[in-house]
């Protein structure tokens, strides 16, 4: 189980760095192999284009200007020649980098488009249990957050990494072509400037932890309360809740103003060494100038100076892209991880299939029949087995636990022949839903076997096993869109006419019709603009639509009054009727009639009879149908 | 709106003072070192004046120095008034937030509550900051430099003049076109998150149904739709480039041709050419700055503005003037109530109610999904005003009473309850901060919460998640109903409170009240008949009104409702909790 605060970020050392830029890069790369290495060419070209450019300067002076000073009639030519040259050259430095620019737009938003498909698509793969024991908020915070720290990175950090580690060299190799004893100074001065970053971003970043474990608290204590905010009213805590917030929020604040504190001293205390080492090489420049040992002239000094300057913002650039790259990481490393998840394992080979009768024999057919049958094929010999979908369910001494040492279910035994209504009674937590979702597959089992028609669950192909049960769940949950999409959820190919024909069935008709817009009427928020009723009555029309041959009622009708449930009841009869039926309720009304009743008691069957049996037993059902347990 | 957020800057405002000033002297500073650079290289080097040199090093230095003083400390005030600021809007929403009545709680939902207190925040936090100290800096450093460069040569200063002009324009359309798809696109990116949130929670629907694909193919669309349109808004922001480094291209050749003419002619040094083309930068990077900034405040307005909303919503609920600080009765009292949840449409939940309670009595409430049975029993502890007519309790209009001492006395056990992460003794004692673990256990046994307490490993020590999701809906009932009564109220109301129950226990918490706490006025609200059947009166509520109003046996006689819901639960059907019913 999740702590309290499961939002928490930033707490945790990714553990291996190397690993996750290796695989971000070959995830990026596996989609745009191609546009990034174009990229690169273009900076690199685009990079080299502005260096050019920055050379031209010492040639301004020295080459053009000093030499027209000397000249009667200052001949212009040359320069204009030269002027023009250069013009070409930062035009292509313009053209490249635009150019790249635009196709990283692609890139960014394309990866980040894979990343959520592929997070969306792998996630529906995913077993039951992944949802059980990963908090909601984690999961959409790999969404949300995650992503979003690497739209950064792919669209920012990298090209300007690339695009620094290029300007450095290359200034570098200029710097020293220009003046070596002054290249000395300069790197002398950057490593002075790495060495204070280095310092100042290892204090912020301890801080910078404090504030995300900080606002991981403040958020958590926000979700829990915003949560419970009308209990909060009811039983007068308002003003509690506002100190537990202030010593909170003061926290964080402390925290937070260091950490942005240290963070923004970087960038002037960088910028001001670069100003020392300016003119530090100034100095020492002028002074080799004027003594005129190394050859340094004027012109080069000038055009040093400007590499200086050119040195430093790369390295500023680099150091602050370096928070967001290793945040990222930790985003990417989320990623993955959920990318890794194990999905559903299904081993399943026996599909579902129409089928029409002739000569006696079931054979297999494309068209809608209405007539369904299990195509086994079986894997030693290939020959295929049909056997037609009756619904017939056999639990055979299954156990079952959420986690292997703590068996919730124990040596279950259960017979449903088809078009029976089977009913499951116990009090909460006996593992009533439970054994309805073993049923289906949701979880598997540890032990003892669970046959469907005669063929082993763990044989059928999970959607097609799923596609032959219909469900309908305690917790009612709805999606954005119209009352009718959500209907046609059951059966994405139904006409209006089968949607409202379901609708009817199960006595929603006359709320929906009852809607501002009818079946039209958009459903948000989980359907939070209608009753818990009426969103159950939904997902039964849902069911009916469906249509399948066996049934599984957890609960649904739970949050019907009575009086329309007995109304909702006919319907359901009619939907029960000829197919084998699981019941999980609390009213006796639906379970009084069923074929069997299924007392669970601590994931035991310890009763089993028709109602009238159980009653004679005068057992545990007879106990919780008189309700007399202590009044009598 | 602005005057809303600035009142929440608070004791931050001297250092929002000080923050903008330290930034501009910083630009002042910097921008001198380019000005000395020249000094440097035509009276220094080229004089061999190695003394000019070092004297105007020095005062370089020292600029630098200055500088970094400077910018050090916008730094820190920057981050003190920014992260204070947001630290106040928290604490001001969140205060305010504990003063909204359930309508504004309906309202705003929890989500957006939850999203303005922290994205938000954290958003207004960052925009703050930019303000104070970039929003002054950049357009000081361009007059700075701008005003160097005149100092220096006003004739090639002038073709900055009119590149920043030009630029300055073009931005705007670039940046203008952006923000319409920018626009677009944040709306549709908060649905694609929405959709993940319904496909995480709804799981189970989506794989009972084999909707994987289904789902997969409506994501997939969503998300292609999010990549055009932030492609489209991107493909304008990466114009900026080309056109700015086209303008800084353009000036540094223009400055270069005409600087190399003035040099020939003797009207300008080649020191001061030097300095121009570094103003040049600076100028330049200045506007690009300022645009900048003027795309990232247009995106945060909309947290301004949902911060704001927050701020200003005021409850309609407010306290009397000379408030009444004692409750002397459970008696309660309808007089021709009406009740609309939205005042302005004729739309009433509840029409002409009159209803007579008193004090001790267990009443039961019971009605069809949409009677509007919460509805009725909400407007007892004031949780909504009534539209027209009044609510009495203790013969008291319950407006007349303080609203913390009315809800002390009037207990209400939410249909929709939750429990806070906290031992479980800390989540009892909401009822009663001081109460006893003598007095928790006690309650506890009365909502037959003791037994599984008990076999808990950490019994009442035992930590509850947040949410309380590691109890099931029923246990969570009875804690919930539990930390009701440790109020000790004169009046307690259970809304479908034991509907996760089991049937015997639920009699059994009956009995209990029944025994315990008889002056205690009980209103319970059921969908199961023997929930309250033996209650001393009952209520049966149909679409808004009172259909009927009397004990079991009179119901069952006289009222057509009761009778066909009693049936259905009892003829051919009855439920599990029904004392003795299928027998007879």
């Amino acid at each position: 189980m999740p702590g309290p605060h499961g939002r928490m970020k930033g707490g945790k050392k990714i553990e291996n760095p190397g690993k996750v830029f290796k695989r971000l890069m070959r995830y990026v790369m596996k989609s745009y192999g191609p546009h990034l290495v174009i990229v690169a060419v273009l900076i690199f070209v685009s990079v080299l284009a502005n260096v050019q450019g920055t050379m031209f300067i010492q040639r301004l002076i020295d080459d053009y200007i000093k030499p027209m000073l000397t000249q009667d009639v200052p001949d212009f030519s040359p320069l204009a020649g030269a002027i023009a040259r250069v013009a070409c050259l930062y035009l292509i430095g313009v053209i490249c980098s635009y150019a790249w620019n635009r196709i990283m737009i692609n890139v960014t938003q394309g990866t980040l488009r894979n990343v959520r498909d592929d997070l969306f698509s792998h996630m529906e793969t995913l077993p039951i249990k992944y949802f059980d024991t990963h908090a909601h908020g984690d999961i959409m915070s790999t969404y949300t957050n995650d992503t979003e720290t690497l739209r950064q990175m792919i669209s920012q950090s990298m090209p300007q990494v690339f695009n620094s580690a290029i300007t450095i060299v290359s200034v570098l190799i200029s710097m020293i072509i220009l003046s070596i004893p002054l290249t000395v100074v300069t790197l002398v001065m950057v490593a002075v400037m790495l060495m204070v970053t280095r310092k100042v971003a290892g204090l912020s970043g301890r801080y910078f932890l404090e504030q995300q474990s900080n606002l991981g608290k403040v958020n958590g204590f926000i979700e829990e309360m915003m949560n419970g905010q009308k209990v909060v009213k009811v039983f007068n805590h308002e003003e509690k809740n506002i100190e537990d917030f202030r010593s909170l929020n003061d926290a964080l604040f402390e925290s937070a103003d260091k950490a942005n504190y240290l963070v923004n001293v970087v960038g002037p205390v960088n910028q001001q060494l670069g100003n020392v080492s300016y003119v530090v090489c100034a100095i020492v420049g002028g002074a080799l100038a004027l003594s005129g040992a190394t050859g340094l002239t004027l012109g080069k000094l000038a055009s040093f100076l400007t590499f200086n300057r050119s040195f430093n913002m790369p390295i500023n650039q680099v150091s602050q892209q370096f928070n967001s790259i290793v945040m990222a990481m930790a985003g990417a490393e989320r990623i993955f991880k959920m990318l890794d998840e194990a999905s559903e394992v299904d081993n399943g080979y026996v599909t579902l299939v129409n089928v029409k009768e002739e000569n006696g024999t079931l054979t297999e057919t494309p068209e809608r029949t209405g007539r369904w049958a299990w195509r086994h094929e079986h894997q030693a010999d290939h020959t295929v087995d049909y056997v037609e979908l009756m619904g017939d369910v056999v639990f055979d001494g299954v156990d079952f636990g959420y986690n292997d040492d703590k068996m919730v279910l124990h040596d279950v035994k259960l017979y449903a022949e088809p078009g029976q209504k089977i009913a499951f009674v116990g009090s909460t937590g006996a593992g009533k839903t439970t054994i309805t979702n073993l049923i289906n597959r949701f979880y598997d089992i540890q032990d003892g076997k669970i046959r469907y028609d005669g063929i082993n669950v763990n044989k059928i192909k999970k959607d097609d096993l799923r596609r032959s049960l219909g469900i309908v769940l305690q917790d009612t949950h709805l999606f954005t869109g119209t009352v009718m999409e959500n209907i046609r959820y059951g059966k994405l190919d139904a006409t209006d006419e089968e949607v409202r024909a379901a609708a009817k069935l199960a006595n929603a008709d006359s709320f929906i019709r009852r809607l501002p817009e009818g079946y039209d009427t958009v459903l948000s928020g989980d359907g939070a603009n209608l009753s818990q009723g009426q969103r159950q009555l939904l997902a039964i029309a849902r069911a009916a639509v469906a249509d399948p041959p066996v049934l599984i009622l957890d609960e649904a009708t739970s949050s019907i009054d009575t009086r329309t449930e007995r109304i909702v009841q006919d319907g359901m009869d009619k939907l029960m009727k000829g197919r084998t039926t699981f019941v999980i309720a609390h009213r006796l009304s639906t379970v009084r009639n069923s074929d069997c009743i299924m007392v669970l008691e601590q994931g035991r069957i310890i009763e089993r009879g028709t109602h009238n049996q159980l009653i004679e037993e005068r057992g545990k059902y007879y106990q919780l149908y008189t309700g007399n347990a202590i009044t009598v | 709106m602005i005057k809303t957020l600035a009142a929440q800057i608070k004791e931050y405002k001297k250092v929002s003072v000080i923050t903008p000033v330290f930034m501009v002297l910083e630009v002042v500073f910097e921008m001198l070192i380019p000005f000395l650079m020249a000094s440097i290289i035509d009276d220094g080097v080229e004089a061999g004046n190695m003394q000019h040199i070092y004297a105007v090093g020095a005062v370089m230095v020292g600029a630098a120095l200055c500088g970094l003083f400077c910018g050090v400390m916008g730094g820190k005030y920057g981050a003190r008034a920014s992260t204070g600021f947001a630290k106040n809007l928290r604490q001001a929403m969140f205060e305010n937030i504990q003063t909204f009545s359930f309508a504004s709680l309906d309202k705003f939902s929890t989500a957006g509550l939850v999203t303005r207190l922290t994205t938000d925040v954290t958003n207004m936090q960052m925009a703050y900051q930019m303000i104070l100290r970039i929003c002054f800096r950049a357009p000081v450093s361009m007059v700075c430099a701008m005003a160097m460069a005149f100092l220096i040569n006003a004739e090639l200063a002038g073709i900055y003049l009119v590149a920043v002009i030009a630029l300055g324009v073009v931005l705007f359309f670039i940046i203008r076109g952006a923000m319409k798809y920018f626009k677009q696109a944040f709306p549709k990116y908060d649905e694609l998150n929405a959709s993940v949130q319904e496909n995480v929670s709804a799981i189970r629907v989506v794989k009972a149904y084999v909707r994987e694909e289904h789902e997969t193919k409506k994501f997939k669309k969503a998300s292609q739709g999010i990549y055009d349109i932030f492609s489209k808004a991107e493909k304008h922001v990466v114009l900026n480039m080309p056109v700015m480094m086209f303008t800084v291209y353009g000036c540094i050749l223009l400055i270069s041709w005409l600087g190399a003419k003035q040099i020939v002619h003797d009207t300008l040094t080649t020191g001061e050419l030097m300095s121009l083309l570094t103003y040049c930068m600076n100028i330049l990077m200045s506007l690009m700055m300022v645009a900048m900034i003027f795309v990232m405040m247009s995106m945060s307005i909309a947290s301004a503005e949902r911060i704001c909303e927050v701020l200003t919503e005021k409850s309609d609920l407010t306290n009397p003037v000379n408030p009444v600080y004692e409750v002397p009765s459970g008696d309660i009292e309808f007089r021709h109530v009406r009740f609309a949840y939205n005042k302005e449409s004729n739309e009433a939940v509840l029409h002409d109610i009159n209803l007579k309670i008193h004090a001790g009595e267990t009443i039961g409430i019971i009605g069809g999904t949409g009677s509007a049975k919460t509805s009725l029993v909400n407007l007892i502890s004031r949780l909504y005003d009534v539209t027209d007519g009044a609510v009495l309790v203790g013969d008291r209009d319950v407006r007349e009473y303080d609203i913390e001492t009315l809800r002390n006395e009037v207990a209400v056990v939410l249909q929709k309850n939750v429990l806070f992460s906290g031992t479980i003794l800390d989540n009892l004692r909401w009822g009663d901060e001081d109460a006893t673990e003598e007095a928790c256990r006690r309650v506890c046994r009365l909502a037959c919460a003791d037994e599984f307490i008990e076999k808990m490993p950490d019994g009442y020590q035992t930590y509850i998640e947040q949410g309380g999701t590691n109890v099931s809906g029923g246990q969570r009932q009875r804690l919930t109903i539990a930390r009701a009564l440790l109020k000790k109220p004169k009046v307690l109301i259970l809304d479908d409170s034991t509907s996760a129950v089991d049937t015997a226990t639920d009699a059994k918490i009956r009995k209990a009240f029944a025994e315990e706490i008889p002056d205690t006025t009980k209103l319970i609200i059921a969908q199961r008949v023997a929930s309250v059947m033996h209650a001393d009166r009952i209520i049966v509520m149909d679409d808004g009104r009172v259909h009927g109003f009397g004990t079991h046996e009179e119901l069952l006689r006289d009222n057509e409702i009761y009778r066909e819901v009693y049936e259905s639960q009892t003829n051919g059907g009855g439920d599990f909790d029904e004392p003795k019913g299928g027998e007879e």
